[in-house]
């Protein structure tokens, strides 16, 4: 019998987290610094509104944007907290995580063969995305001596009349790099001459520490070029809900929500209504459970940050999202080896940054989403395991 | 400045109050000798009181602990309004807290002794007899479900996936 699976999605490679998942999981009692999703339960108020929902029987399809109401608060949340304007009726669709946003915009863009910039290393679902789109994904790599951001250089080394876009992830996974004002002012030029689409991954906007998220869709000619995308995963630890969202020009978001609603239809209708909740009730306190949330990120990032470097793994000093990412190179291993060996030897689970791209050689990905206790434990014993390995 | 840092030490303490110097000065990013001078002022002003711990005593089979919140209502003094007869009242030792109420009664006391038959007896000797009390009702703590927001009850177990992108 032929195989029935498409060459391209066979040739795709699988995810390198999944690897180290099924290696991680078989074991315990390992202490996983892999984890990229927040370690606090979604908030109480939250997770009711979701019951709340389901006792009165709001169990029907809303509409294909996502309910008026939620892309309305979706909409102030953004002009008042990033300075970027949208019309609640056309320019937002509400989607099944950030993740079908990005699908949905790689969908809705791309031409056989186009070309889309992506920083490497960041998220693992934006290469493959790019791919089953029909398009051409194109790596730029990132560098530590750059903080690992985007520059205007980088960009004219890649580029050809292929290229009809390019991906912003920041706050970055699993650099924990941003972008300030002034390093997104410094590509703007270059965006706008090769007349690029921003697709701008601001999910961990929220998770900015030391400074304000800024986002590229509020610069000078930058607002009809950019589409953001955004959810509630990680500002309001609601993983599991599912919910995202895009905002952005009219046309695209217009053939994004053509595909959504042959495909997904409507984000779940409980989700749509916790996240209402959600951005309701930060909005009316000052963000009061994102500050706390956020505060305690900030504390166990200076710890890890400081606690790296004491260790002998020189660390670049993470700005944004809730990973650092040490360089391991001091020890003479691949990002793998390191890896595996510390998991086997030591019991503690962190990410190659391979995983992240070729670009994340000699690096590695800790998430600091997890207890005191457990981060204390975790650097102890990596501190032994790099004693070991240099001797 | 110095102000935010010492409530963001104040916040790692009221957490973990074991937590190392060393440790805390990382997590605030200053030096471990700012971050114990700073330790040792909020002692010497009074600002850290004690360093205690949060215990969950129902963990424990020990049949010889109760514990108990106490309405008070009580008549407010001339020239000493509430605080005499507060003072009254928490000079003793069983009580743990005294605090004045706005609402339907004036003091809300919260006592600790060896059995419910003590804190009745507490009660109705001690407390019910001074000149100025005119009510108490007594509730009696069965089961303590969370304490200083911890959640006393159950296991949290970490649902996430070991690794994830």
């Amino acid at each position: 019998m032929r195989s029935f699976v498409s060459g391209t999605v066979r040739d795709v490679p699988p995810s390198g987290i999944r690897k180290f998942f099924d290696i991680a999981s078989e074991m315990k009692d390992a202490i996983s610094l892999g984890v990229g999703e927040p370690d606090f339960v979604t908030p109480w108020n939250i997770r009711e509104s979701a019951i709340f929902s389901m006792e009165r029987g709001y169990t029907h399809y809303t509409s294909n944007h996502g309910m008026l109401s939620l892309r309305e608060l979706i909409t102030e949340y953004l002009r008042t907290r990033y300075g970027i304007s949208y019309d609640p009726q056309v320019q937002t669709v509400v989607t099944v995580g950030a993740s079908e946003a990005l699908d949905l915009a790689f969908r809705a863009i791309m031409e056989p063969g186009d070309e889309v910039l992506v920083p490497a290393p960041s998220y693992v679902s934006y290469m493959p995305g790019v791919t089953f789109a029909g398009g051409v994904p194109v790596p730029i790599e990132t560098r530590v001596e750059d903080n690992f951001t985007i520059t205007a250089g980088a960009i004219e080394r890649v580029i050809t009349s292929k290229t009809k876009a390019i991906v912003l992830p920041y706050p970055n996974n699993p650099t924990g790099a941003v972008m300030t004002r002034e390093q997104l002012e410094s590509i703007k030029d270059a965006l706008i001459q090769h007349d690029l689409l921003v697709i701008s991954d601001e999910i961990y906007s929220e998770l900015t520490y030391g400074g304000q998220h800024v986002s590229v869709a509020s610069l000078d000619g930058m607002y009809e070029r950019t589409l953001v995308i955004n959810g509630f995963s990680k500002a309001f630890a609601m993983t599991g809900f599912r919910l995202g969202y895009a905002a952005g020009p009219e046309d695209i978001i217009a053939a994004m929500v053509k595909i959504h609603q042959y495909s997904m239809l409507c984000a779940s209708t409980m989700s749509q209504y916790a996240g209402e909740e959600a951005l309701r009730y930060e909005m009316n306190t000052d963000f009061s459970q994102v500050s706390k949330m956020v505060k305690s990120y900030d504390m166990r990032r200076k710890y890890m940050y400081r606690a790296l470097n004491d260790i002998g793994l020189e660390a670049f000093e993470p700005r944004g999202a809730f990973y650092i990412f040490p360089s391991i190179k001091s020890t003479g291993l691949s990002s793998e080896e390191f890896c595996f060996r510390l998991i086997d030897e030591k019991r503690v689970a962190c990410v190659p940054g391979t995983a992240f791209g070729a670009a994340g050689e000699g690096f590695m990905r800790c998430s600091y989403a997890s207890s005191m206790e457990n981060l204390r434990e975790a650097i102890k014993r990596i501190g032994e395991f790099v004693e070991e390995c240099r001797k | 400045m110095m102000e935010q840092l010492k409530s963001d030490i104040l916040d790692i303490l009221e957490s973990n109050a074991h937590i190392a110097p060393a440790e805390i000065a990382a997590m605030v990013d200053a030096d471990e000798a700012t971050v114990c001078s700073l330790i040792r002022q909020m002692e010497d002003d009074g600002v850290i009181i004690k360093y205690t711990v949060l215990a969950n005593r129902q963990k424990l089979s020990e049949d010889d602990f109760a514990e108990a919140l106490i309405e008070v209502k009580i008549t407010p003094q001339r020239d000493y309004g509430y605080d005499d007869l507060a003072g009254r009242i928490y000079k003793y030792d069983e009580v743990q807290a005294v605090y004045l109420m706005a609402g339907a009664y004036d003091l809300a006391v919260r006592i600790k002794s060896r059995s419910m038959k003590d804190i009745s007896k507490f009660v109705f000797e001690k407390l019910a007899v001074i000149d100025g009390v005119t009510s108490t009702i007594t509730l009696f703590i069965m089961r303590k479900y969370k304490e200083d927001g911890v959640v006393l009850v159950g296991e949290d177990a970490d649902e996430r996936l070991v690794v994830s992108p």
